[in-house]
């Protein structure tokens, strides 16, 4: 992308022991050329405020314990009032399929379970992370 | 394009006035340089000079970022607004990098007066050199106060970095072995502060002896400041009080001695330094990388057909504003 370098944040709760997964993704991200700013958070508001001082263009968020819709709910309410829905949110971990329809009515975009692949998830990113446009005026 | 991000007068009053999506906005702006980026440093520019400027570096394992954050929560529970820069290189073949600072700032960064915003290198030194000067810049014209940069500071670009501090604080744990030898000679000579922090590990006393040894010694340079040696236990929040009497006291030191205004110039000198290194190497070797000249030049040298004088010299010419732009976009 011309406009610079994709910057994601990933964040999982610190519920969670395993983090493998989300270690994994983060490399993958890397040698993909992407900016990830890793995070540990017990309330939405953490990576609100990560998001909004990182300015990035992309929430990933780990979840493997109850608790991914209120997060999801939150998350996306917080960054409709900043007028920052242009970024792109997406989650990953264990997350029951019938969460599915109504996290992405809420501006979830993607969800990506245990079996998604590193490079889908690049692909994704790279297809619908938009940097936003910038003029000084 | 998903959105705009309207840079018009309510934007650059919202920012001014302390809001802070406009800020994490502004600093992604100068990040990626360009005429955009000059545009608001050049009104940003007028503004700062207000801020301290602390800068924190030592060894990958010293716990520059634990300390950090019990260093801005300190300040900012003083009622003063805390910015941090946290400068992690990034990977040189894919531009990449884990950046993952924010792990050891969680508190800090839930803090209202502390926001933290991590850098990466981006494949070039200089580069970040000079993102590290203009996220100083911003930070200090919309209020920040102080301004704290963290960084790994091993190689001599770090070094550059580091000097756009007014008070350089060398960070040094036991149990490293002799890692603060392995630091350039010069980042020891510019220190204002040494830290030993988990400064309960076995060992501390015989770091705390070296860096006593150091200070004397460091005396000869600077026979006005005499370097203390602070023992800080970051992650139970010991020693931190005594570690920002410390830099407040380099703080005063500057002022009345007037070497605050020496230290200005120094600092212009190294961040024209660093816009100079963006200008004439980073913008053409990036420019030379994406039209494969650089390929080219590179490989005839490795067959001994050039020599490498000659190959940067076809690279070079007369840099324009565009150049600025490329880099930005490197």
């Amino acid at each position: 992308m011309k406009d610079g370098i994709i910057r994601v944040l990933l964040g999982k709760t610190t519920m969670e022991a395993h983090d493998r997964g989300v270690r994994y993704l983060a490399t993958k991200l890397r040698e993909a050329g992407m900016e990830v700013i890793f995070m540990n958070f017990l309330e939405p508001q953490e990576i609100l405020d990560a998001a909004i001082q990182e300015d990035v263009d992309v929430i990933g968020v780990s979840s493997s314990v109850e608790g991914h819709l209120p997060v999801a709910r939150e998350v996306t309410r917080r960054l409709k009032e900043l007028g920052k829905e242009n970024v792109l949110v997406m989650f990953g971990g264990v997350i029951p399929e019938r969460d599915f329809a109504p996290m992405k009515e809420l501006g979830v975009r993607e969800i990506f379970g245990p079996g998604s692949s590193a490079e889908s998830i690049v692909t994704f990113i790279r297809n619908n992370a938009r940097r936003p446009h910038v003029a000084l005026t | 394009m998903a959105s705009e991000v309207d840079v018009s007068s309510d934007w650059f009053e919202a920012l001014i006035g302390g809001a802070k999506a406009p800020l994490g906005e502004a600093l992604t702006i100068v990040e990626r340089g360009g005429p955009p980026a000059r545009a608001l440093l050049n009104r940003l520019h007028p503004r700062s000079g207000n801020a301290h400027i602390i800068g924190i570096t030592g060894p990958p394992g010293s716990g520059k970022s634990t300390l950090v954050n019990e260093l801005a929560i300190h300040f900012a529970n003083l009622g003063r607004r805390v910015g941090v820069v946290a400068v992690d290189p990034s990977s040189p073949f894919t531009g990449g990098a884990v950046l993952g600072d924010r792990i050891r700032m969680r508190r800090a960064s839930a803090h209202e007066g502390v926001f933290i915003r991590s850098a990466a290198s981006r494949g070039f030194l200089g580069g970040l050199a000079r993102t590290t000067h203009d996220f100083v810049r911003v930070f200090d014209a919309v209020g920040y106060d102080p301004v704290i940069v963290e960084t790994v500071g091993i190689g001599q670009s770090e070094v550059d970095i580091w000097q756009v501090a007014h008070t350089p604080v060398v960070v040094e744990a036991p149990g490293l072995g002799d890692s603060i030898q392995a630091l350039k000679a010069g980042v020891l000579e510019i220190a204002a502060i040494y830290c030993i922090n988990k400064g309960d590990l076995p060992g501390a006393d015989a770091k705390r002896r070296y860096l006593r040894e150091l200070s004397a010694r460091a005396r000869d340079h600077a026979p006005d400041w005499k370097i203390p040696v602070v023992t800080t236990i970051a992650d139970q929040g010991q020693g931190i009080g005594e570690l920002a009497s410390a830099i407040e006291d380099h703080a005063r030191h500057l002022r009345e001695t007037d070497r605050l205004h020496a230290l200005e110039h120094e600092r212009a000198i190294a961040e024209i330094r660093a816009c100079l290194q963006a200008f004439f190497v980073d913008a053409p070797l990036a420019k030379a990388r994406s039209s494969g000249a650089l390929r080219r030049l590179a490989d005839a040298v490795a067959a001994r057909e050039m020599n490498a004088a000659d190959a940067a010299t076809a690279m070079t010419h007369q840099p324009s504003s565009d150049d600025f732009a490329a880099e930005g976009n490197a």
